[in-house]
């Protein structure tokens, strides 16, 4: 290198110095980073939860939202009233809302939105969350009034879902790669492979978000996410995918680390209609051959909560039943020898690519192995394993988180992959459902807890983890996952 | 001279038709279906089968293929299933990082391996050589995502003269762009180098033991001159046919290096639509990249009739 040019280099980087100094003093952008790609960008029409992430509350909005916390709060709905049976809610909306295209936000708007999620070729991949919408009916331009089939006292729960936001006729044609909702943000940009760009609303509603512009950036791979974080190219890595670098980043002023909970039970589904884990004590086996702690400690370096049910235990109604499987190889051992499988049997063991499933999946079968179950370790990927596990049921067992929040009414299904069928547990989802008195519901879910827990329908394995790596100086994130969701709103720099 | 060239076309089409179908069917046979991959694990019968229809996946695969073929012949890729925008769009964006990468680590590469390839080959058996001939050897058994990782230790984490990965965009401007492609490029080019600087040494080696060097030097020439005069441009042949494969190689073989450094390129692109059963893109961009092999492959074959009258008799 010449002197000149080493000259002007050096005056470059000076002035990329300066330029990145200026910047921090008022800062108001953001980038974050996450690891998977949305696939377009409608909420209503996508199970994939980097759409979510990216658009649930920034860009769109439903008539009601979750907090941080988990709490279901009025969002575009003002405020409701529920008759007193149960089956008709009648919704005030907010005034003065507007789209991003500037087109008005009304009961027209919300009408749309519902029956559109109803409608027979509704590709909501929530579509049960409307099942028992009966009619959505405009009173007046601000007034909504919905008519559902039965009561449901999850009702206000499932409209803060992200596939429920309301979204605008004039809009809806090019919603996946051009988002028009009612939110603090705007869809600016994005640079498919690389990154999504979101711009305050100048026009929104509500109170105006610190942040002027935040971006996405996707970074899937495990390292890069810790260069991205380390090189300090990226300000938040939301889900962080290593958690075995978090100790480096705890130890770092540079860094905070948040650790929280997400609505994911991980489990090790079993297939009850396949021999031999129709036979409850071949279940009752295997839960009691688990060890949690060492699959915690070994798959996820010690995030995640034990669980002894399919329930998250932040949720106030959840009780804790770790007890009913704890860890004894021996008992396992006798109740294999007592269903009439002495020396074990051999099964399959399918992981899907979540580190969760690998390694815990490599654990378990070692644990397994312990009391003679031969696991046969397949690693597929996810369309596979929709394909041949989910839809399929082509497996003994399988290690998955669950992620929909409040999904315990997946045991009700009998035809849903694991296959439990039981009568007792239908009816009682039944009498929830119709329940609406919170201490009664309470119940009503401790017992549903305990009747899949002594059922052994699945080993139940632990809460899976949220681990947030930020900047030390981000506030306002969002430490428990009670949806997909990166709730740019409430985030602020402290600089 | 034509009807050779009519010959090579005739099998150029015959080569892509095979590709096609080989190409269709490998993936989809593969299990995973598109539908059901983007409404997940809550999705009902009816929503799957709406979507299905709208993705046109309702019809047989005969149909299907008949589709995709009919529509590339007439500059269609089709619409990606999960992105929903037309695939040759995505595909040209993607076009814009990868191509420039694989030029910029051919341009490394080639840069590194002509002077060290040359230098040991004037210096055979000597320590200059054996030290070039260590590296390389090394350099051929790293992997270059290990190269990747140690070079975003070193000049992203450690010295900050570089981002640990991304792509900052053409329309930021020329240099920009190419600064963010710098640390992927050295990694994607110092195995290549490596490759290279032992097949330019070898292939001079060559060259120096033929008469005609012996009769450069016997006319007067220095070994220097000999060397440069005469060595390395008949040295060149097999080289320019190695940097050809490696460029086709390093267009397509950068999925590792796109995904250590999150590049949006091609890689990147293909990665994203095998987990999501993004079959229609998965398939076009896979027939792209064997249609530029096999339009490489016609060309060079059309050259080697031009320059050898023996080759258009015989075929």
């Amino acid at each position: 290198m010449t002197k000149q040019r080493f000259r002007s280099f050096a005056s470059a980087l000076a002035l990329g110095a300066s330029l990145f100094a200026t910047q921090a003093l008022a800062k108001s952008d953001i980038t974050i980073a996450m690891q998977l790609e949305p696939p377009h960008l409608d909420p209503t029409s996508a199970a994939a939860q980097a759409i979510d992430s990216v658009v649930y509350t920034n860009i769109f909005e439903g008539l009601t939202r979750f907090m941080g916390d988990g709490s279901v709060v009025p969002g575009l709905a003002e405020s409701w009233e529920i008759s007193d049976d149960g089956t008709i809610y009648t919704f005030k909306l907010r005034d003065g809302v507007t789209f991003h295209d500037g087109t008005t936000m009304d009961a027209e708007d919300v009408k749309f939105s519902l029956d559109r999620a109803t409608a027979e070729d509704s590709a909501n991949a929530q579509k049960a969350l409307f099942a028992g919408i009966e009619t959505v009916e405009v009173v007046d331009p601000l007034t909504v009034q919905v008519t559902l089939k039965e009561p449901n006292g999850n009702f206000l729960f499932n409209l803060a879902w992200g596939d429920a936001v309301i979204v605008a006729p004039e809009s809806i044609e090019n919603i996946k790669t051009n988002p028009v909702g009612t939110g603090a943000f705007t869809f600016a940009d994005w640079v498919q492979g690389d990154s999504i760009t979101l711009n305050r609303n100048p026009d929104y509603w509500g109170d105006q978000p610190a942040l002027e512009t935040a971006t996405f950036k996707f970074i899937s791979d495990p390292t890069a996410a810790f260069a991205a974080m380390m090189a300090e190219d990226v300000d938040v890595f939301d889900n962080f995918p290593a958690p075995e670098n978090l100790p480096q980043f705890e130890a770092d002023p540079r860094f905070q680390v948040l650790v929280g909970s997400t609505e994911g039970e991980t489990i090790l589904s079993t297939n009850n209609k396949q021999e031999p884990f129709d036979d409850v004590l071949v279940r009752q086996a295997l839960a009691h051959a688990i060890d949690r702690q060492a699959i915690i400690d070994g798959a996820m370096f010690g995030y995640g909560t034990p669980i002894g049910t399919h329930f998250a235990p932040h949720n106030p109604a959840y009780v804790d039943l770790t007890g009913n499987s704890a860890y004894d190889p021996e008992k396992a051992k006798a109740l294999l020898a007592e269903a009439g499988y002495p020396d074990g049997f051999e099964t399959t063991l399918h992981l899907p690519p979540p580190s969760y499933a690998r390694r815990g999946g490599e654990i378990i079968a070692a644990q397994l192995a312990e009391i003679g179950i031969k696991a046969e370790i397949i690693n597929v990927e996810w369309a596979q394993w929709l394909e041949s596990v989910f839809k399929g049921k082509e497996f003994g067992l399988t290690i998955v988180s669950h992620t929909e929040p409040m999904d315990i009414g997946i045991y009700a299904r009998p035809e849903y992959y694991f296959q439990y069928d039981s009568t007792d547990f239908q009816a009682l989802m039944e009498t929830l459902n119709s329940t609406t008195d919170p201490d009664e519901r309470t119940r009503l879910l401790g017992e549903a807890q305990r009747l899949i827990a002594t059922d052994y329908v699945n080993g139940y394995l632990f809460q899976l983890a949220k681990l947030g790596v930020a900047k030390a100086g981000v506030q306002g994130l969002w430490e428990n996952a009670p949806t997909a969701a990166i709730d740019l709103t409430a985030i602020s720099w402290d600089e | 001279m034509l009807r050779y060239a009519l010959k090579r076309l005739l099998s150029l089409i015959l080569s892509l038709a095979v590709a096609s179908v080989v190409i269709f069917a490998v993936i989809e046979i593969a299990p995973g279906d598109p539908a059901s991959f983007m409404l997940g694990v809550n999705a009902q019968a009816d929503t799957l089968a709406a979507l299905r229809a709208e993705l046109g996946l309702d019809v047989s695969k005969v149909e299907r293929y008949f589709n995709w073929v009919g529509g590339m012949l007439v500059g269609d890729f089709g619409t990606s299933y999960t992105y929903r925008t037309p695939v040759s769009q995505m595909i040209t964006d993607r076009l814009w990082v990868s191509l420039p990468l694989a030029l910029y680590a051919l341009t490394l590469s080639t840069l590194i391996a002509f002077p060290a390839g040359i230098y040991a080959a004037a210096r055979r058996g000597k320590p200059g050589d054996l030290a070039v001939m260590g590296a390389t050897q090394l350099g051929i058994a790293v992997p270059n995502f290990w190269f990747a990782m140690m070079l975003v230790l070193i000049f992203a984490i450690n010295l900050r003269w570089f981002n640990a990965g991304g792509f900052a965009g053409w329309e930021n401007g020329f240099w920009t762009g190419l600064h963010s492609l710098t640390l992927p490029a050295i990694a994607l080019a110092l195995p290549q180098a490596a490759i290279l600087a032992r097949v330019m040494r070898s292939a001079l080696l060559d060259i120096l033991a033929e008469d005609f060097m012996r009769t450069a030097r016997a006319k007067g020439l220095s070994r220097r001159q000999a060397l440069w005069r005469h060595g390395v441009r008949n040295a060149l042949i097999p080289v320019l046919t190695i940097i050809g494969l490696q460029f086709s190689f390093l267009l397509a073989g950068s999925i590792i290096i796109e995904q250590v450094f999150y590049l949006p390129g091609l890689g990147r692109l293909v990665f994203q639509a095998i987990s999501a059963r993004d079959l229609i893109v998965v398939e076009s961009v896979v027939m792209l990249l064997v249609f530029a092999v096999i339009m490489v492959n016609f060309l060079v074959d059309l050259a080697y009739a031009a320059v050898d009258p023996r080759l258009r008799s015989r075929t």
